[in-house]
């Protein structure tokens, strides 16, 4: 329990680290830190492509930090994140198909549309005319199914592994819908080819880094948003349903509320995260929301460590950055390793890279306590049937430290 | 009249489809809490299997019989190569099994795509199977009535497994008790092996199945493998009758919504439908008795 104990056990570069997390004033430069890099750094730095390929991946860690509260602290293995993505990526694309077809076409109707449909507008289109039903649309609508859903699922006690398939399920049937209808959603297609957003051109370069500003800033307010969260009561109550749930609903609360409010919180940043990829990416399909992608989302926060905070941006920007320079360059070796990372990361690492300094402490205390029992019991063999009595105290000490020196995150693998 | 049996028979026909995808699955996944996403890539298998088979051999009827036997054989061993490498250590932490398998699945399908091709393979059908037979009045495909026949066979000897057989009174009694059944002095390691071997094998002759009724592709395990998990959600953790009666019934109530919307909507209309009975039965139509509150 000592700060001794805490730096044996994961080396005293990582306690030092530990404590300059938990400050306020450390917290605070680091998002400053964070701030400066992505707001003035990266603009500064990077061409105006490389800024809109940096943007993708920003709303791939807004859908992270998602997940890591849902997921990571919740215990809700959310496999249907994609859908909540979808929702507020095809709201916006529509909007920006009705704007495009306003602005340009002559006739309002979006062009696919006279492709494949009947030529006019279908009735559920017309209200995301409006940019301000649209925005409205973007939170409202992931976030109201979710809260559906999650009502019916969560209040019945529905758990585990059950909600784990029904989302799942969920991202299938919505992918399936999608390609279904193709006039009036593009089909396998999906929607592409748009030239404004709210007015802005989208082929000026100003308006891209504007573009990638406003990603950049709504994954700040994300990410603090989940600190503060997580850092509150309601956050150390989410955290013991995950754990513990019938003792939380025997101290009074209702698990099903919590956890609703969570799956919802998570649903309307995905939703978020999707509006944004649209104008960025400029192409939104059902490839990018069914159920791979969905399960894809997770594995960046299982990298990074799915109940920390930082840990799933992280781990999401750095999937999506490998993903980037290696699928194209050797889509099969990608896969492969896309599948060797699900499994040696969620098999033998589920705190995620987050863990590692706490893990290889232990692994180290592990050995050196090996090597002292191995030398203390040298002169026991030569005496065999006398009790080793010196290498017994080990086994005691063993026990009895890792509860009390393993830090917080270390403790978290259980989902 | 031919209409309603001709749709009753299509449905009655997915379900065996869904019921041989998710046999395997109520096994593994209902006896033991493995959520195996590879179980579609071990379907996959299956159906390669049958393809490989009927390259070496020829003739159609013959590579179709010994095929069966094969994919079992080449499904089991997949599943207890994955149970023993990296399941058994993870039998405590049920949701992380789904998303290790689910790598395993993206790696079986590249392979896939490596040794086979990403495009699809055909088998061929049997002569003895082509063609309809008639039944008051609607035509019914003979290889759709082949999977029937295999769905129901294999759910009546799985059943007699578990029910009569000492291997399936160690699967129930580790299923019912862990401990008890080990301090009783069943080997739980060796009984969760053959569990995984059976349930694994299952699924290789699902993929003979499909053969039948469609092209092999890499692609292939994506198809089943949610619908599957639905069965075995829908008819209750560990339950071999129950996902019976799910499979089938899932089976006529898409055929149904298929007819009466389009094949998305109908999707849609199937989740609903399971969210839905959910609230009336959320542990599935047949539960397990146990005191534990989980």
């Amino acid at each position: 329990m000592s700060t001794d104990t805490i730096r044996r056990t994961t080396g005293g570069f990582a306690a030092r680290l530990t404590s300059v997390r938990q400050s306020r004033t450390g917290v605070l430069a680091g998002f400053a830190a964070a701030a400066v890099l992505l707001l003035v750094a990266a603009p500064a730095l990077l061409p105006v492509f490389s800024l809109g390929l940096l943007g993708k991946f920003l709303c791939f860690a807004i859908v992270a930090v998602g997940i890591g509260l849902a997921w990571g602290r919740g215990g809700m293995l959310t496999l249907g994140q994609g859908v909540f993505f979808g929702l507020g990526a095809y709201i916006m694309a529509m909007h920006m198909k009705l704007a495009d077809a306003a602005l340009f076409g002559g006739s309002g109707v979006p062009d696919f549309m006279a492709l494949y449909g009947t030529g006019t507008v279908p009735g559920w289109w017309e209200p995301f005319r409006s940019p301000v039903v649209t925005v409205l649309a973007v939170v409202l609508v992931p976030g109201v199914v979710a809260l559906i859903l999650g009502l019916a699922i969560f209040k019945r006690r529905v758990k585990g592994a059950y909600f784990a398939i029904l989302s799942q399920a969920l991202a299938a049937a919505f992918a399936v819908l999608l390609i279904g209808q193709q006039a009036t959603t593009g089909g396998s297609n999906g929607l592409s080819g748009f030239r404004s957003f709210f007015g802005f051109d989208l082929a000026d370069p100003a308006n891209k880094r504007m573009l990638y500003l406003l990603t950049a800033v709504v994954l700040l307010a994300v990410v603090a948003a989940a600190r503060q969260l997580m850092h509150s009561r309601f956050g150390e109550l989410l955290v013991a349903v995950r754990d513990q749930e019938e003792r939380v609903r025997f101290l009074g609360y209702d698990p099903a509320t919590v956890k609703t409010v969570v799956y919802v919180l998570a649903a309307v940043m995905a939703g978020v995260a999707g509006a944004l990829f649209v104008p960025l990416v400029g192409i939104i399909s059902p490839a990018d929301v069914g159920v791979t992608p969905s399960i894809a989302f997770l594995i960046g926060v299982a990298i990074g460590g799915r109940s920390t905070v930082l840990g799933p941006v992280l781990g999401a920007l750095g999937v999506a950055i490998a993903q980037t320079s290696l699928a194209s360059s050797f889509p099969s070796f990608w896969v492969y390793f896309q599948g060797l990372l699900f499994v040696l990361v969620i098999g033998f690492l589920p705190g995620g890279l987050a863990s590692l300094p706490a893990v290889l402490g232990r692994l180290r205390r592990k050995r050196n306590d090996d090597g002292g029992a191995a030398r203390a019991s040298a002169p026991a063999t030569s005496a065999a049937p006398v009790p080793p009595a010196v290498p017994r105290a080990h086994p005691i000490h063993a026990a009895a430290s890792p509860l009390a020196a393993v830090p917080a995150a270390a403790k978290e693998h259980r989902p | 009249m031919e209409l309603l049996i001709g749709q009753m028979f299509a449905g009655l026909s997915l379900g065996s489809v869904l019921l041989l995808a998710a046999l395997g699955l109520s096994l593994t996944f209902g006896q033991m809490g493995v959520i195996n996403m590879a179980h579609g890539e071990f379907i996959m298998a299956g159906a390669y299997t049958a393809f490989v088979v009927q390259q070496a051999l020829g003739s159609a009827g013959v590579s179709l019989l010994l095929s069966l036997p094969a994919a079992f054989l080449v499904g089991g061993t997949m599943g207890l190569i994955l149970e023993e490498l990296l399941l058994k250590r993870m039998y405590h932490r049920p949701l992380d099994t789904l998303l290790v398998t689910f790598g395993v699945s993206l790696i079986l399908q590249q392979m896939a795509r490596d040794i086979f091709g990403a495009p699809s393979v055909d088998v061929r059908v049997p002569a003895w199977l082509q063609g309809n037979v008639e039944l008051l009045g609607a035509p019914i495909p003979l290889t759709r009535l082949f999977i029937l026949a295999l769905a129901l066979t294999c759910l009546a000897a799985l059943a007699l497994l578990l029910k009569a057989t000492p291997l399936g009174r160690r699967i129930r009694a580790v299923v019912v008790n862990r401990d008890l059944a080990e301090s009783s002095g069943i080997s739980s390691r060796r009984t969760d092996q053959l569990t995984f071997f059976v349930g694994s094998g299952l699924a290789g002759i699902a993929g003979v199945a499909v053969t039948l009724i469609g092209s092999t592709s890499p692609y292939l395990g994506p198809n089943y493998i949610v619908d599957a998990f639905l069965v075995v959600v829908a008819g209750g953790i560990g339950q071999i009758k129950g996902a019976a009666i799910a499979a089938f019934a899932l089976g006529v109530l898409q055929s149904v919504f298929e007819f009466s919307t389009t094949a998305s909507i109908g999707k849609v209309l199937i989740l609903a439908a399971i969210v839905i009975f959910l609230q009336v039965r959320p542990q599935g139509i047949f539960t397990l008795k146990t005191r534990s509150l989980a």
